[in-house]
């Protein structure tokens, strides 16, 4: 008797809440501050800060003493940027464009390169040295990083192939590009232009399609969206009957072992190809590789530091692919391969299980 | 499903067909469909009716329906290089109210998705403070901090858009967004503690991603509603999303909403890094660009139906619905044609009116089973309109990628499916 009267009560206060509350749905007093502060977390240490603010203004702060010249540049580079931004600047793939497109900006198909676009020399230092190069950032020294930029530079015909960045000289560069951005000016343009009551009736005569998306046939299938969701329902019906397990044969891939190999190589697809049709991207293609010398694909441009491994014979096997695959910039020093590395044994041994499977058996 | 008749007469077809059987149409009742025979889903006993279902713990975080398995993120694999330095799209045809599911909301990366404990997470404010500081994410948890609902759209969500018709589906032209309740420290108090000289006009906001992101924000923003959010819709951050701790920069373009935020730098000048240069500035067609165009604004859409999510019903009685928001405030009004707009509707607005938040329309209306030209155009709370794709382009030409807030037309056929166009 006594808990309905108690329920009633907190039924009626709820639903008296709730009328409270929609009308004062933005009344909300915001998070007080306290005079003098919270006095909660530490003081930064200098070498914490030095180790964190890495970041280059266009006026120069925070650029580090060093240098590096055109030359320099071009070695690093080569090696640390053209499989995925080319040996000129011109990309491979998708891969962003570096070098060319002046004078296309006002054009039908602009090119926003660092020389026709970028409007500071600071902002091509600064990101090549927090995030480059792509999977393996904060790796160049800032001697390397003036080199590289200083190659930059040079292929996008700023200045000769003698020329040598610094500290020293880095504010002298002006970019060519510098003057063409203005502030956002949409309150001028657009806002006032865009706040007229619009037309509601008889706005128009005709109205005519003029362009179609099926046309272009761009766009990725997105299987059963909408069209049947009936079948779904009907598959609920009937449990389907328990599979015979299959005999394993002794000799094949384990297939579990295969199948997660293959869900682990999906860290590797955006670079490397496997199977029927693969070829070299960012990467090698990986037919015919277990039994194979290291660094043995036709026309993939290696790193020395591959090169040098195949000339002292390594070979991929059980051994030396598990070890690559678990510290691959370890085990085969100045490789090229922005991975980090598989987490375990058991990760690698199904990694191998599907290169062995998909075609990386070498003849 | 199989006796269910898919194609059910117009309400126009069975007041004509009540008035001639039985003159109902004058006492206003509608006659409803009839079938042949009984539905075996009602008259068999199945199989969820007899049998016992999944206890309690089956799944200790549970996951959406089976049966809802195509409501997933979807990437368009050819937009960029690789994944990990990609985009996904919210599905925005599978959703309503203006709630986006955590999993779904879209995922932009730089770097990939940076995997970090929370114990191993620092906070730094360092620059033109006077007392450089240290946070752990339970030193942030000792803040006051705030509920907010916000919208967060990438700069480049409709961008594909700008020379034609492209994509065709709404989660490709629109799914660059996502709507949630953030929890989260308000900036100014955390930049109080530190102590801003005078002289700190501006602050680098810097993510723990193996991109380093880095985005310039002004003071003025940082300290009027900025948060740092350490929960999405009631629990802790998705790690895509940017666990433990990322930026929120209400109603400005998502790539400044810096997630797994580990540094805040004051200073005295922007900083003009990649991501406000090389990227998210807006060419024009005269070849000169706008920097710093934080603001989104004004947008709508028609989510269904859509190319996604065509009328699978016939003609009748049918629910357009849709959503819309403003980088500048709320969204009092939309409204929606579906004769390519020579005639215009006010849509009826539902669920909650907040600020710099998505809001939700309907408009409901008997499909003749004729073609349509459906379009959505949205009234923000500052007196803006959104304009017509051909509207903007007069200002802004082809080129500038970002910022693409035009109307959106979809063509529906006669069998109710639709598409992305274009008309003129």
């Amino acid at each position: 008797m006594s808990k309905s009267v108690e329920m009633m009560k907190k039924l009626a206060l709820c639903s008296a809440l709730v009328v409270v509350g929609a009308g004062h749905a933005l009344a909300e007093t915001p998070a007080p501050a306290r005079d003098g502060g919270f006095g909660l977390g530490r003081t930064a240490l200098p070498e914490e800060i030095a180790a964190w603010d890495i970041d280059i203004r266009p006026d120069g702060l925070g650029l580090p003493v060093g240098s590096g010249d055109v030359y320099t540049g071009e070695e690093l580079y080569i090696d640390n940027c053209a499989a995925c931004h080319g040996d000129f600047g011109e990309a491979v793939g998708r891969w962003p464009v570096l070098a060319g497109g002046r004078g296309t900006l006002d054009g039908e198909d602009p090119h926003k390169t660092i020389g026709s676009y970028w409007p500071y020399l600071s902002t091509v230092w600064d990101y090549v040295h927090r995030a480059m190069p792509y999977g393996g950032a904060q790796s160049l020294s800032n001697d390397d990083v003036y080199a590289i930029t200083a190659y930059l530079m040079y292929l996008n015909d700023m200045v000769d192939d003698d020329f040598e960045l610094s500290n020293e000289n880095f504010l002298e560069v002006a970019m060519p590009n510098e003057a063409a951005f203005l502030m956002d000016d949409r309150a001028t343009t657009e806002l006032t232009a865009f706040a007229a009551e619009p037309c509601m009736e008889n706005c128009r005569d005709s109205v005519a399609i003029t362009a179609r998306a099926t046309v272009l046939s761009v766009t990725p299938e997105t299987e059963g969206a909408a069209a049947t969701p009936a079948a779904v329902v009907e598959t609920a019906t009937a449990p389907a009957p328990a599979a015979a397990p299959e005999p394993v044969a002794s000799a094949g891939p384990d297939p579990e072992l295969v199948a997660a190999g293959e869900a682990l190589f999906r860290q590797c697809a955006s670079c490397h190809q496997i199977g029927d049709g693969a070829n070299n991207r960012t990467g090698p293609m990986l037919n015919n590789t277990f039994g194979a010398p290291v660094g043995s694909h036709d026309g993939f441009r290696y790193s020395p530091a591959f090169v040098a491994a195949r000339d002292a014979g390594m070979v991929w096997d059980e051994a030396s692919l598990t070890a690559f695959l678990q510290d691959p910039r370890g085990t085969i020093a100045g490789n090229r391969m922005a991975f980090r590395g598989l987490r375990s044994p058991e990760e690698a041994a199904a990694m191998i299980a599907y290169l062995r499977a998909t075609g990386g058996e070498a003849p | 499903m199989t006796d269910t008749p898919r194609q059910t007469p117009s309400r126009r077809q069975f007041l004509a067909g009540a008035a001639v059987a039985t003159g109902a149409a004058a006492t206003g009742k509608l006659v409803h469909a009839q079938v042949a025979g009984p539905d075996p889903k009602i008259t068999e006993l199945q199989p969820w009716m007899q049998y016992l279902g999944d206890g309690v713990d089956a799944k200790p975080y549970g996951f959406p329906s089976k049966h809802e398995a195509n409501v997933v993120r979807r990437t368009v694999p050819w937009l960029t290089a690789d994944a990990v330095s990609s985009i996904n799209f919210t599905p925005l045809h599978e959703l309503e109210g203006i709630i986006t599911p955590n999993g779904l909301c879209f995922e932009r990366h730089h770097s990939g998705v940076a995997d970090i404990p929370w114990a191993d997470h620092r906070l730094m404010i360092n620059g033109l403070v006077d007392n450089p500081m240290v946070f752990t994410m339970d030193d942030l948890m000792r803040f006051p901090r705030e509920n907010r609902t916000y919208f967060l759209e990438c700069a480049a969500n409709t961008g594909m858009e700008w020379r034609g018709a492209q994509l065709n589906g709404v989660q490709f032209t629109h799914g660059m967004i996502h709507n949630v309740v953030y929890t989260g420290v308000p900036l100014r108090l955390l930049l109080q503690e530190a102590g801003v000289r005078t002289t700190g006009t501006w602050l680098l906001a810097e993510g723990a991603d193996a991109s380093g992101m880095t985005r310039s924000i002004p003071m003025e923003k940082a300290l009027d509603d900025c948060l740092v959010a350490t929960h999405m819709n009631g629990e802790r951050l998705r790690a895509e999303q940017g666990y433990p701790v990322r930026l929120v920069v209400p109603g400005w373009e998502g790539n400044m909403w810096v997630k797994w935020l580990r540094r805040i730098e004051v200073g005295d000048m922007a900083w003009h890094h990649r991501e406000e240069t090389s990227k998210y500035t807006d060419l024009l067609a005269n070849g000169v660009a706008r920097r710093f165009t934080w603001e989104m604004d004004a947008k709508s859409v028609i989510t269904n139906p859509s190319p996604q999510a065509p009328i699978t019903h016939g003609p009748g009685p049918t629910v357009l619905s849709g959503v819309a928001w403003s980088g500048r405030g709320t969204i009092p009004r939309v409204d929606v044609t579906i004769d390519g707009g020579i005639t215009w509707h006010q849509a009826r607005m539902s669920g909650p009116s907040l600020d710099k938040s998505m809001h939700r329309f309907y408009y409901e209306f008997d499909w003749d089973g004729r073609p349509l030209l459906l379009q959505s155009r949205a009234h923000d709370s500052t007196g803006y309109v959104q304009p017509t794709k051909d509207q903007l382009r007069v200002v802004r030409g082809f080129n500038s990628i970002y910022h693409n807030n035009s109307i959106q037309t979809w063509a529906v056929n006669e069998a109710g499916e639709a598409e992305n166009v274009e008309i003129g």
